[in-house]
């Protein structure tokens, strides 16, 4: 009970406005993103699903041209602080792409790069932590078999589910607290979504989990909680079950139901 | 019910026909490097030979070797290079990784396509009132590479540049969302996979640079000079001014003589190319997408 009292939303917006130049993205968004669940985001094209993404993370300012309004708080600091270093936030707030996106080294290199930009170069990372590191990242996503013994092979050599995989391990070694997943396997045939999926399911608990689809099954069994957004409004956000059994709001029963979107 | 009907023989036959004129014009392109070589080597071959290659001129330049104007077309590119490719690779950089879309950027690309279109006999007239005059560092091999370098600035940047471009934005994005900085992308990702892209401008501007007479001949390249420049603030002798005057200031100079500065100064070329060709072979078969 007592552990109720403490931290349960591991990301919340409050009042979050975002524009694109004069376009409005994002109006009045206030979301609660619980601690160590998966909550799926919803909603058509252009709905502001990934702005919402990119703005908990703040990868969205690198584009110059974006005024936030509101605050986005992840484990409870305001990530528009002045105090706040976009690095450790990115270090906390991992991201995973539509599209595997691996880094053209090798597996292992893949694994490390983020470590090592974690990393003062003066500390030296011995070759046996270096390899516990990988071994310890690509075991999480249930890859170590697969490619231990290739481990210098280029990740592109991979398959891409296999790439996504890794694309999610390059993420642990700095041991961030929330993962944010814009559609992680629209780019997989129906088996390698599984496998994912699969994956996304084991990482619960460990991590808080943000993911967009487009995939309205795969929103209802990978997910704990479901939020529709329309028009870059949060239409409504319940437990998975509650949004596709009884939706509240009508627009969400007509998206869900395939009414249009 | 498949066959050929009137119109679909037409089009066929005006489909080959412009086959046929477009690979012809691709065709004619071979022919002026062709010829050029091959008149090159016929003529200029006979002159070739170590005495050639390593002696300086003497006799009015009618007879001896061609020794002081290759040294100084080595030294001249060399300290060229030094200056334009940290300088123009830098620059690319900044406007391909760090540039945003706004007036300072445009006007910085104004720059470079104005300073591609300056005839080269202007950047000579630059050189000398700037390196020459101004700075006085008086007529020499840095005065010469300096004007030579500033010439040669854009072809190193929008080759550079489209190198950089090459490299797919979503390495940077991985990079980036992982919390790295520009610059640790730039050396961990973007130069790794763009340097052979890069090499080939370096390499265009080698070729160039080697070449250009007009620009070094007020700046830094003398007329005939025996001796081996000590330091970039001798002047020197250079094939491409040496073969300018071979050919139109001196009288007497035995007809195949210019032909073989010529073909010394293509191979030259053609080495220096292939040596950094061979290199971008390398490390494209090292890239990893």
């Amino acid at each position: 009970m007592i552990a109720e009292k403490e931290m349960t939303n591991a990301v919340e917006t409050i009042g979050l406005n975002l524009w694109y130049g004069t376009f409005q993205a994002l109006t009045d968004v206030n979301i609660q993103v619980k601690k160590g669940i998966i909550t799926s985001l919803i909603g058509p094209s252009g709905c502001g699903k990934s702005t919402l993404l990119r703005s908990i993370n703040r990868i969205n300012e690198r584009l110059g041209y974006v005024r936030v309004e509101g605050a986005i708080k992840v484990l409870d600091e305001n990530i528009y602080a002045r105090d706040v270093e976009p690095v450790q936030l990115r270090k906390q707030v991992g991201m995973v792409f539509q599209r595997p996106n691996p880094l053209p080294l090798s597996i292992r290199e893949n694994i490390l790069f983020g470590h090592k930009i974690h990393t003062p170069s003066s500390l030296k990372v011995s070759r046996s932590e270096a390899n516990d590191i990988v071994e310890k990242a690509l075991r999480q996503v249930l890859l170590w078999d697969k490619v231990k013994d290739r481990l210098k092979h280029r990740a592109i050599s991979l398959s891409l589910e296999e790439q996504q995989k890794l694309c999610i391990a390059r993420l642990l070694p700095v041991k961030p607290q929330v993962l944010l997943m814009d559609e992680p396997c629209s780019a997989l045939d129906p088996k390698g979504t599984e496998a994912v999926e699969e994956l996304i399911w084991d990482l619960r608990g460990q991590f808080t989990i943000l993911i967009v689809t487009h995939n309205m099954a795969q929103a209802r069994r990978a997910s704990d909680e479901c939020a529709f957004m329309l028009l870059g409004e949060l239409i409504e956000h319940e437990t998975t079950e509650e949004i596709f059994v009884t939706p509240r709001h009508r627009k969400t029963a007509d998206y869900i139901e395939g009414r249009f979107g | 019910m498949f066959e050929a009907s009137e119109l679909n023989i037409r089009n066929r036959k005006i489909e080959s026909l412009f086959r046929i004129l477009f690979l012809l014009m691709a065709g004619l392109l071979i022919l002026p490097v062709a010829i050029i070589l091959a008149i090159l080597t016929y003529k200029g071959s006979s002159v070739i030979s170590m005495n050639f290659l390593f002696t300086s001129p003497t006799e009015g330049m009618t007879a001896g070797g061609i020794f002081p104007a290759l040294i100084g077309t080595i030294w001249l590119v060399s300290v060229a290079l030094l200056f334009s490719v940290p300088l123009g690779v830098a620059a690319a950089i900044y406007l391909s990784e760090y540039a945003r879309d706004n007036w300072f950027t445009r006007i910085i690309n104004l720059a470079i396509i104005n300073l591609a279109g300056v005839p080269s006999i202007v950047h000579a007239l630059f050189g000398v009132g700037a390196f020459v005059l101004f700075f006085r560092f008086g007529t020499c091999i840095l005065a010469a590479s300096l004007t030579l370098g500033i010439m040669t600035l854009p072809v190193v940047i929008v080759s550079t540049w489209n190198a950089l471009q090459a490299v797919p934005m979503a390495f940077r994005e991985a990079c980036w969302n992982m919390g790295a900085t520009k610059w640790q992308t730039i050396r961990k990702i973007v130069l790794p996979n763009s340097i052979s892209g890069i090499l080939t401008g370096i390499i265009l501007m080698v070729s160039q640079t080697a070449g250009e007479t007009a620009p070094i001949m007020f700046t830094g390249a003398a007329f005939f000079l025996p001796q081996l420049p000590q330091s970039v603030f001798d002047q020197t002798m250079a094939m491409s001014l040496h073969l300018f005057v071979l050919a139109t200031q001196v009288p007497g100079v035995p007809e195949d003589v210019p032909y073989g500065v010529a073909f010394v100064l293509i191979a030259l070329v053609l080495v220096m190319n292939s040596l950094s060709i061979a290199f971008r072979v390398y490390l494209r078969g090292r890239k990893k997408w």
